[in-house]
């Protein structure tokens, strides 16, 4: 049996065991791996989400178990320092040699450090391992709301500064080039892109050499060439890679000039026995810091060897798009034709930070790159256009303005692809793999096709045009795309409501028996259990295993278990007094307070077996839930207006209580929140609300179908000028209609986004009764005002509920796990450790 | 806090060397779950009540170190039963401890056995 060695167990040299055990004829070799980390091979490039998450775990490709399963032998912390060609053998950094037939070099890069003055200061660190960022986030920690830079305004470099800022520092860029990710965008790009970066606070220093770095000890500046300063007190280097190609050098492999092993197409080095693959490998005088050309390598590396004529293709794409902290940029093709070699349209929108560039060759009919900056859902299906060579429409210009008068869209469908386009380009499955994995191999699910093919399981990015070929290919099939809810309902949301009610049932279990299939899961319950509080008006104490984990003991569950408790503020209008007794309360069960974005007081800490005893102290005092863990209306937020505001037209506050009040308790696709501001200022946000009303003069305009959060949007006039009463009575239909039909956890916006005829059609429905059920809504929405119960009360009043809030069913005690720390007077959960 | 997770080995049935009577099966939610305090350790039981069948793993979530699985959604993948924590959904097969929908370490379970309407858990300890 031959034996294949692997040096680098990063993304490539994962990917190559990956390729190596999925090849049929693998088992006539044997397969070792050696990694510098002592980590097993994770995914670099979702590193940020570390960040976010603190967590190693999910970034790794594979556990360990995995490769004893597939008979790989793996060493993690195992440095390989010499390789013997003659001998054919590697030597590790503890002394042990291993004998080789095939080797493999995936060593992949370390961080270019360029030498300047002072680079060897404390807080100055490298943005690539695990590792560096634990150094990074620990120092970090040490110097809360000072300056911290980042040196290089490339893709890495804007994700550390991201980075920075989450780890409450104020960050800086600081870019040599004089425009940000200069291989990516053209200077109006970059502009645009700047302006999204001063936005999201990350602050742009380009045309700027650093000659020094200042500090005594510890990093406390850096001075640039017109001598000029910026005080730092951390500084993360991302200005660009070197490739680790040490080893070749200390046997004579070919490198090139600037480093890099020399490959040729089929990823052999000078020495026919010896390997090269991902950022390691010097392929057409270049290193492809990317992840798509290194998989790529890694097939062509596991073919030449095991058996198979793979060879590197001759053109390398470099299009990348990304999710760059939360902005859109992408760039494919050649983003910098000249003016002899191709138009260039282009679309700016300053005011929202949009910059969308296409190069359209000179006769018009090809498509030859571009750049995205702050939109680009339309990255799929142009790179497709220029990487087919696919016929352009007749203005090219609809393809970054969409179609303007005309019908259908500028991009055409996705099926008029031609099979041979590479749709996944991380995982090379090309857009006939991806039908054909659904009508000929019986896969009808995106999960399912990406199990089969592993089309997007790379960087992501394929995800929505995937959904669009599996979705049309069963189309083409004959086949209605069935939007279950889960494996144990073969039924939309909406078709479930209607089963539970036309059919009477009472209870999950009797719905399952019904129509479902097997025992239920954690999304099918949630989902019932909120149409059953929908359809009966039940709270969520009558069936409280179905329900989500907050919505079952009525409180939202915190990082460390404990509980936050929310009453009831409506409108925002709370008295003194009330006051006092929240304040008495937090302190006598030491919880944690806080005003929240909706006009409340949010109160954190509280463990299981203390919500009764608090809830029931707040209900003396007059207080009821504030629905604060439920998808429910939470609150409607206010301004002053007339009573008290100079320039207030009505009464918002006496507005915003009644309708709080009106439709407190009431259970919903998702949560709702509700806004009323008494003048066109606006000062109740209720444009960004699921349901706002504005007084203005004559009356009350009323919004729908906005909301904050991730994808903000405006909401939508429903009504102009309408009284009070016909206000409500609006809004009272287009809730009932939007809780009648919505699927789980969709927003009013996504809703109406998907309701065919959008606004227009939501107004003859609500307003003019096409579909003649507005009385239906009218009673049904008056059944739930009339028969709300405080669900609190109810838990606090009856011993059986009561007696589901206790850590231990077997003992007193209580949970000895939660440990807080102080913070700014008041407490916190200990960090995750 | 960490060293808490080494406290929790799973346990095969033919490992037992103490039954622990825990509580009443009555205590239990119906198709839901419930902590059981041990010595020093917290086991989540789950009582699968359309099946007929009990459960019992670390209450201890190996995501982010919180004594919480005992309060989460229990479930059926095929015929494979499930718990989800309720901080952040991750599914761990009660059967054999796996994390079902990504690569955390795999919960200890343990063996469970109903005499005379009470609950008892195995340890071999």
């Amino acid at each position: 049996m031959k034996s294949i060695l692997v040096i680098g167990n990063g993304m490539v040299g994962y990917k190559f065991c990956e390729k190596f055990v999925a090849h049929e004829d693998s088992k006539d070799f044997k397969l070792i791996v050696f990694g510098e980390e002592p980590r097993v091979a994770y995914d670099r490039v979702h590193l940020s989400e570390f960040f976010e998450n603190g967590d190693a775990e999910q970034l790794t490709l594979a556990p360990k178990a995995w490769y004893e399963e597939h008979d790989i032998e793996l060493y993690t912390s195992q440095r390989v320092v010499d390789i013997d060609r003659d001998a054919k053998t590697v030597t590790t950094l503890s002394g042990n040699l291993f004998p080789y037939d095939y080797l493999v070099l995936a060593t992949g890069s370390a961080p270019f450090v360029p030498p300047i003055k002072g680079v060897d200061k404390k807080g100055v660190f490298v943005y690539r391992t695990i590792e560096d960022l634990e150094e990074t986030m620990s120092y970090a920690a040490g110097i809360k709301g000072s300056k911290a830079a980042v040196l290089g305004g490339g893709l890495l470099g804007l994700e550390a500064a991201k980075a920075v800022k989450d780890m409450g520092l104020e960050p800086h860029v600081v870019e040599f080039a004089p425009r940000l990710m200069p291989r990516q965008l053209d200077d109006e790009g970059s502009k645009a892109l700047e302006s999204k970066m001063n936005e999201l606070g990350i602050q742009v220093h380009l045309n700027k050499a650093t000659q020094q770095i200042l500090g005594n000890g510890s990093i406390q500046g850096m001075e640039f060439s017109e001598g000029d300063l910026l005080n730092v007190d951390m500084l993360i280097i991302s200005a660009g890679i070197r490739p680790r190609d040490e080893l070749a050098k200390t046997c004579d492999l070919e490198t090139g000039v600037r480093g890099g092993i020399v490959v040729d197409n089929t990823m052999r080095t000078s020495d026919p026995n010896i390997f090269a693959i991902g950022e390691v490998a010097l392929y057409k005088d270049m290193i492809y810091g990317l992840v798509a050309p290194g998989y790529e390598m890694a097939q062509v590396a596991v073919d030449q060897i095991v058996g198979g004529e793979t060879f590197m293709a001759e053109h390398i794409d470099m299009s990348t798009k990304l999710k760059l902290i939360g902005v859109d940029v992408a760039s494919f093709g050649n983003p910098f034709t000249t003016e002899e070699e191709a138009h260039a349209i282009v679309f700016e929108n300053k005011l929202q930070g949009l910059y969308k560039r296409i190069n359209v060759s000179k006769d018009g009919k090809k498509l030859l790159g571009g750049i995205l900056v702050g939109d680009a859902a339309d990255y799929n299906m142009l790179l497709q256009l220029q990487q087919n060579e696919m016929p352009l429409p007749d203005n090219p210009e609809d393809l970054i303005l969409g179609a303007r008068g005309g019908e259908g869209a500028a991009m055409g469908n996705v099926m008029d692809l031609p099979d041979e386009a590479v749709v996944c380009s991380c995982e090379s499955v090309t857009k006939g793999g991806i039908c054909c994995a659904v009508t000929e191999g019986g896969h009808e699910s995106i999960k399912s096709v990406a199990k089969a093919t592993k089309a997007t399981t790379g960087c992501g990015g394929c995800k929505p045009m995937v959904a669009d070929l599996v979705t049309e290919s069963l189309k083409a099939l004959g086949k209605t795309v069935k939007v279950r809810i889960c494996e144990h309902f073969d039924y939309s949301r909406q078709e479930l409501y209607d089963i539970v009610k036309l059919r009477n049932i009472q209870d999950y279990d009797e719905l399952l028996d019904t129509v479902g299939h097997g025992d239920g899961c954690e999304v099918c319950k949630p989902a019932v259990a909120a149409i059953f509080a929908s359809v009966y008006n039940e709270t969520a104490n009558r069936q409280e295993t179905i329900q989500d984990s907050n919505d079952r003991y009525l409180a939202n569950i915190q990082r460390n278990g404990t509980y936050s408790v929310v009453p009831r503020v409506a409108g925002g209008e709370i008295t003194p007094q009330q006051l006092m007794a929240l304040g008495r309360i937090g302190m006598k069960y030491d919880l944690y307070t806080k005003i929240t974005g909706g006009q409340r007081i949010d109160m954190f800490g509280a463990q299981l077996h203390e919500l009764p005893l608090i809830w029931e102290e707040l209900i003396k005092e007059g207080f009821e839930s504030g629905h604060a863990y439920g998808k429910a209306l939470r609150t409607v937020k206010s301004c002053v207006g007339s009573t008290w505001c100079r320039y207030g037209m009505d009464e918002s506050v006496s507005f915003a209580i009644e309708i709080e009040n009106r439709y407190k308790g009431i259970r919903s696709p998702h949560k709702m929140k509700g806004g009323v501001s008494g003048c066109i200022r606006e000062c109740a946000e209720a444009r960004c609300k699921d349901f706002g009303f504005i007084a203005v003069e004559g009356g009350w305009n009323v919004y729908v179908c906005g909301n904050g959060g991730a994808n903000p949007k405006h909401a939508e006039l429903l009504a102009e000028k309408v009284d009070k009463e016909t206000a409500v009575k609006y809004v009272d239909r287009f809730l009932m209609f939007y809780i009648k039909t919505a699927p789980s956890l969709t927003r009013t916006a996504a809703w109406l986004e998907k309701l065919e005829g959008g606004i227009t059609y939501l107004k003859n429905v609500v307003i003019n009764d096409a579909l003649g059920i507005v009385e239906e809504l009218d009673m049904e929405m008056q059944h739930y005002a009339d028969t709300y119960k405080c669900e609190w009360k109810e838990a606090v009043e009856t011993p059986e509920i009561r007696a589901r809030y206790t850590h231990f069913v077997n003992s007193e005690e209580e949970d000895s796990n939660i440990e807080y720390v102080p913070m700014r007077g008041q407490k916190m959960p200990k960090a995750w450790t | 806090m960490i060293s808490e997770l080494n406290t929790y080995e799973a346990t095969k049935f033919e490992e037992v060397t103490v039954w622990f009577k825990a509580a009443e099966t009555s205590k239990f939610p119906k198709n839901g779950g419930a902590c059981v305090k041990y010595k020093d350790k917290q086991i989540a039981v789950f009582n699968f009540t359309r099946k007929g069948e009990w459960y019992a793993c670390q209450n201890l979530c190996p995501h982010k170190m919180e004594m919480v699985l005992a309060r989460g959604m229990v479930g059926v993948e095929g015929e494979h039963p499930k718990v989800a924590c309720p901080l952040h959904k991750n599914t761990f097969s009660l059967k054999t401890g796996e994390h079902l929908n990504g690569n955390l370490n795999a919960i200890a379970t343990y063996p469970i056995k109903i005499e005379e309407n009470f609950v008892y858990i195995g340890f071999s300890e």
